[in-house]
């Protein structure tokens, strides 16, 4: 592991020793233990069963989905899976936990003793992951205040019994920059495995940090601190940043540390104390007698191993090392599954199209559109992209129209060839096509051509005119060329349109 | 070994019984406190036995690999769903404010 750089004064004299929790809920089309729907963001307790509202006499059945995802994960971060597992229920009474109870992995956790590893400014990092278990999500709460002014939470039952998949880090992360690459990291994985959306602002990823600091050179961890409510990659960055920061001040002022859970505050940039160490849980595990163990036996895992997508850090590789682009471009496309499958099956519509130019069009204008117009991203056609990249790269169009092309196509879901002749802005790249305009512009100018003989800078008016005469299908640096050499070459000679090369 | 465990003092039973949120008066916290060694008792019994060559079992059905495909099935109405609870608004069911937890 490359230590990176102190990204705050904090860290010259102590080191950050920071463990990571990722909560992320499973693409599954049904709930963990039951038949629900597992669309949540519908209409409040439409997904809801006697099992996932923990009615008396239900028992639980294994989705086998929800499984083959987590099984996905431990091969993706290269961790061990046991030969067998069990379920195990953590005890607690809360109203987004109707059985008292919630279904877990305690001490056989699907996965175990995996790592992974990404980019950040100081190097690349690789992280140990303790563990990923499947446990059961817990129903939604919203805090109210009803028509007699009393304060109340509205309880929705929908993600209630929904899979969730909690994959915990070892005390490796050292920097608050090394956590937010974490997470992307992992959301990356995440999406290009299939095994969830991950998108943080929809509470698909929920990430939590573990924060201590220990004076640097030293063994022994400090008092450790959980920060929650972070829900977007940089409020993470900050939110731990914050945390470092906080905790470095009160040690430097002699003061001890609670270890309390403490919840980020995006607007005020700040954490504050959520719950202190004396309400900690006290959560009485056992083992779930409603469940039979399950046993992972090596083809089932073979079989899971067989299906695995390509891994981000994989595609990165071969994008830099087959394709030729950058590390950054690369990094950029894989990092936005929506641009991914862009780009790939842009590339398996047109296989000779320039893979270079298409990853700017998909990490320009495609991402860019991504963000102000998801609808209008969601239109654009592989297939057409590739039409428009290649026009471009034969220099059929111009960078401009191209433009012009991209946003129409996405505006209406156009093909580029009908946007393209509907406009007119098939571009002029042939010099001899452009010859006869070329030889009007220069007879239509004589003062032009004589001062840019006398060494005057003219050339660009007459490109102009030629421009202008061509309603701006020439291509301008096709003109230029031409119009210089007609110049330069042949002061008298005949027009012939012959001149350019 | 489980011999060799002291017994459960009133503190550790306030605390389980806390824990289930159940209100005990003081004598019936001296009556469980009683009750509750005694079981703990029989077990210290039981950890006489040599169980050296039996494996942790924490199930006794000879079951295993019981799965169900990812399939959706209808959910209960959202009127069933409300039917038992004692106040609901909007279709959510609403309970008294609770803070912090989870």
């Amino acid at each position: 592991m490359v230590s990176s750089a102190p990204s705050s004064p904090a860290l010259e004299r102590y080191e950050a020793v920071i463990g990571i929790e990722v909560h992320c809920q499973l693409k599954t089309a049904s709930k963990m233990f039951c038949g629900c729907s597992n669309g949540y963001a519908d209409a409040p307790n439409t997904h809801v069963c006697p099992v996932c509202l923990g009615l008396p006499g239900t028992l639980p059945v294994i989705n086998r989905k929800a499984v083959e995802l987590v099984l996905a994960t431990g091969v993706a971060i290269n961790a061990e899976t046991p030969p067998a597992t069990r379920w195990d229920r953590k005890n607690y009474f809360y109203p987004d936990l109707p059985k008292g109870y919630q279904i877990s992995q305690y001490d056989l956790p699907l996965a175990s003793n995996g790592r992974l590893t990404f980019e950040t400014s100081g190097g690349e990092v690789t992280i140990r992951i303790t563990r990923a278990h499947l446990e059961e999500d817990t129903a939604k709460l919203i805090h109210a205040t009803d028509a007699a002014g009393r304060r109340v939470s509205l309880v929705d039952f929908n993600r209630s019994g929904a899979p969730l998949m909690e994959i915990v880090t070892e005390p490796d992360v050292r920097s608050a920059e090394q956590a937010r690459r974490y997470a992307e990291e992992l959301q990356a994985l995440l999406r290009a495995i299939g095994a969830s959306d991950a998108d943080m602002e929809r509470g698909q990823m929920r990430v939590e940090a573990n924060v201590s600091l220990r004076p640097r050179g030293t063994e022994a961890f400090g008092t450790r601190v959980e920060v929650k409510n972070m829900n977007s990659f940089r409020s993470v960055e900050r939110a731990i940043a914050f945390e470092i920061d906080r905790q470095a001040d009160a040690l430097d002022g002699g003061e001890e540390l609670s270890q309390d859970t403490r919840g980020w505050n995006e607007d005020r940039g700040s954490t504050y104390v959520m719950r202190s160490k004396e309400d900690s849980h006290d959560y009485r595990y056992f083992p779930e007698p409603d469940l039979p163990p399950l046993r992972v036996d090596r083809d089932w895992l073979a079989a899971i191993r067989g299906q695995l997508a390509e891994l981000p850090a994989d595609r990165r590789a071969r994008y830099q090392r087959d394709l030729g682009l950058s590390a950054y471009d690369a990094a950029v496309i894989v990092g936005e599954p929506a641009a991914a499958s862009l780009f790939e099956e842009a590339r398996s519509a047109s296989t000779d199209v320039d893979a270079k130019a298409l990853a700017n069009w998909v990490t320009g204008a495609y991402l860019g559109l991504l963000k102000t117009d998801p609808d209008a991203a969601s239109r654009v056609r592989p297939g057409e992209l590739a039409d428009l990249v290649r026009r471009v790269t034969a220099g059929e169009l111009s960078g401009t129209n191209a433009k012009e092309v991209f946003a129409a196509h996405a505006g209406d879901g156009s093909s580029v060839a009908s946007i393209v002749d509907a406009r007119g802005l098939r571009q002029i790249s042939d010099a001899s096509a452009l010859g006869a305009v070329i030889d009007e512009v220069i007879a239509a100018n004589p003062k032009a051509v004589a001062d840019h003989r006398a060494g005057k800078p003219a050339l660009g008016f007459l490109v102009g005119q030629v421009m202008k005469a061509t309603r701006g299908q020439a291509n301008a640096a096709v003109v230029q060329e031409a119009v210089r050499t007609r110049l330069d070459a042949a002061p008298d000679a005949a027009p012939d349109g012959d001149t350019a090369t | 070994m489980i011999a060799a465990m002291p017994g459960l003092s009133r503190s550790d039973v306030e605390h389980v019984a806390h824990l289930a949120r159940l209100g005990l008066t003081d004598d019936e916290l001296t009556l469980l406190q009683g009750q509750l060694n005694h079981i703990l008792e029989q077990y210290a019994k039981l950890a006489e036995l040599p169980t050296d060559d039996i494996p942790p079992t924490a199930q006794t059905i000879e079951l295993e690999n019981i799965l169900r495909e990812d399939l959706v099935i209808p959910s209960l109405p959202v009127e069933a769903v409300l039917a038992n609870a004692p106040d609901s608004a909007g279709g959510y069911i609403v309970v008294p404010a609770i803070l912090g937890g989870e």
